[in-house]
């Protein structure tokens, strides 16, 4: 950008000293984020195709593909498949993950939209609302974790307490221990707390539909679940399709809430939690890095999908 | 709002269920943390004692204070940074045209969307060339990687709203960019920067993969850390008194906080993401 304006005799004109003066503004955040973010990624992909281990990065030597998969024919002609794509574990990582984004965000969305659809009513209180949907969300995941936890605990916890004493179960259950139940219990606590996050953008939606709209719908007596599903839901869509691509895409790379809530739970342990731990726990550095590798190119593909098939606008220009 | 009754009363049934739900967890730990010996093991729906027992015992141990402390330090200087680099980065996205603009912007956009494990190994290895393991930069350098654009984003979505004419009149004064942005901007920007800089140290007091893998030793764990990987005086009990006690401590400040800003982060929260 800079040596298109060297050649001008006369000085600059005011737009390309802006532009330069742009293009220095935006080179340090440039250089950050190509330090923290393309740097590292690239060196992960580098990694998971090496058998490097945490003490010998820099011994680590090149194996290709045989991270991802690796087939090889014994003496005695038995074909023998390794690898990431044939390791159950991370088979087993990939449906919890899959499957616990797509009920919470399911959820989510459903409570999301209810809770905006209440604050968006003008009623007295709705600053109290608001006041109190906000603290879920301010809760560190961590914190929020361990006070669950406490709360579904299966001997003192005041879940069973409540489930026994309104007749719903009739022994106590180890919520997060058990199973059967540990995603249910992950599920529990990520709904309670991010519900709040995706009313507050649903409800940035709602507030854009102009009111008039509903007092005429109203005045020509129309059902208000009709309004509901033929006016607002068409109307607050694209604030709607934001909010679930978000949502989706932290759901996808989940660690910190299955890490602390049901630790080393096979029933719930997802694609970030299985790569750390064979990264870091199992010194499986490579490997780890592979699945990481993995993880990112499911969620690269997702995102170029629902941008395609949704034609979000993310960037807001087609309003400007 | 209809004006019969029965409708009326369920509407304000439907408000008192979501705020019960919203509210209630947060007031059980609180309710919990106060209690000690077996007033903690017996489900109490009202605070019935009040011992400070655990928060002497959490706030007197060797380095639970140490961890906030780190956890202070750590998110002061990654908002510090990434204000920094943001303000200016986002007066030539929003104000300056050139090629590109767009494309850059859904970049930094799709950054903010990385999953965090995915740069995992590759920080890990620069963590160690750069000798910072195990010490509070390692915790700075990386929570650039969803701080830097998230505040980017929202700074430039705040800076296109802001009137031409000032940075016009600026222009006609002989202003150069760095004088606009300082002298014209700046003054402007400030609850911007109170809302960005608020979620942004929101965002690394709570973070938690980083810090668990760039910290060996007890006394460099931030806050989260410490919580997660509190331990009792035998493997198999687990210290609930002092878990809550510490997390109580820890979310109070951060909900006050909230509380007071709450237009501006609702405001900010949403300017990302629904402009559209």
């Amino acid at each position: 950008m800079t040596d298109l304006t060297l050649g001008r005799a006369a000085g600059p004109s005011l737009k390309q000293r802006r532009q330069r003066a742009a293009f220095w503004f935006l080179a340090p955040m440039l250089i950050a984020l190509f330090c923290v973010a393309a740097w590292p990624l690239l060196r992960t992909i580098w990694f998971s195709m090496t058998d490097a281990s945490l003490s010998s990065m820099y011994e680590a030597e090149w194996i290709g593909f045989d991270n991802y998969l690796s087939v090889r024919t014994l003496s005695s002609g038995r074909v023998v498949f390794r690898g990431t794509l044939v390791d159950p574990h991370w088979w087993n990582a990939v449906w919890n993950t899959v499957r616990f984004a797509l009920i919470s965000v399911g959820f989510e969305t459903a409570f999301g939209l209810i809770v905006a659809l209440v604050m968006n009513a003008e009623f007295k209180g709705r600053g109290l609302v608001r006041a109190a949907i906000l603290i879920p969300w301010a809760i560190p995941t961590i914190v929020s974790a361990k006070m669950w936890g406490w709360m579904l605990n299966d001997q003192f916890g005041i879940i069973n307490d409540i489930l026994l004493g309104v007749g719903l179960i009739d022994q106590k259950i180890a919520w997060t221990a058990s199973v059967d139940t540990a995603m249910t219990a992950v599920l529990i606590v990520d709904i309670w707390k991010t519900t709040p996050f995706m009313a507050l953008l649903i409800l940035a939606g709602l507030q854009m539909v102009p009111r008039d709209i509903y007092e005429a719908a109203r005045l020509d007596g129309v059902h208000p679940v009709k309004v509901f599903f033929r006016i607002t839901l068409p109307l607050i869509k694209p604030a709607l399709m934001v909010a679930v691509i978000f949502r989706m895409l932290d759901a996808l790379r989940i660690f910190d809430l299955v890490y602390v809530l049901t630790p080393n739970s096979a029933a719930t342990k997802t694609m970030s939690v299985i790569s750390r731990e064979n990264m870091i726990d199992f010194d499986k550095f490579a490997y780890g890095a592979a699945q990481s590798t993995l993880l990112f190119a499911i969620i690269a593909v997702f995102v170029s999908l629902y941008i395609w098939l949704g034609r979000v606008d993310l960037s807001g220009d087609s309003q400007r | 709002m209809t004006r019969n009754l029965p409708s009326r009363i369920a509407f304000y049934a439907l408000v008192a269920v979501i705020v019960l739900f919203a509210v209630f967890p947060f007031y059980y730990a609180i309710v919990t943390s106060f209690s000690t010996g077996t007033a903690l093991f017996q489900v109490s729906y009202w605070p019935k004692v009040f011992d400070l027992a655990n928060y002497k015992a959490v706030l007197g141990s060797r380095n639970f204070p140490r961890s906030i402390l780190n956890s202070v330090f750590i998110a002061g200087c990654t908002v510090g940074f990434a204000l920094f680099l943001a303000v200016t980065a986002s007066y030539a996205l929003a104000r300056v045209r050139f090629r590109g603009r767009g494309l850059l912007l859904m970049t930094i956009l799709a950054v903010s969307m990385f999953p965090q494990i995915a740069v995992l190994a590759g920080l890990f290895e620069l963590v160690r060339f750069l000798g910072i393991f195990n010490t509070p930069w390692a915790m700075i350098l990386s929570y650039t990687i969803f701080t830097l654009p998230f505040t980017v984003w929202v700074l430039t979505t705040f800076m296109r709203d802001l009137p031409v004419e000032i940075e016009e009149a600026a222009i006609v004064d002989g202003a150069n960019p760095w004088v606009i942005i300082t002298r014209v901007f700046l003054p402007l920007l400030w609850p911007a920067l109170v809302t960005t800089g608020l979620l942004a140290f929101i965002g690394a007091w709570n973070e938690f993969l980083f810090a668990l893998t760039f910290t060996s030793s007890e006394s460099m764990r931030t806050v989260p850390v410490a919580i997660a990987l509190l331990t009792g005086a035998s493997q198999q009990e687990i210290p609930w008194g002092p878990i809550l006690a510490a997390s109580v401590i820890v979310t109070v400040p951060l909900i006050v906080l909230v509380l007071i800003f709450q237009r501006k982060i609702v405001a900010g929260l949403t300017a990302g993401g629904v402009k559209g």
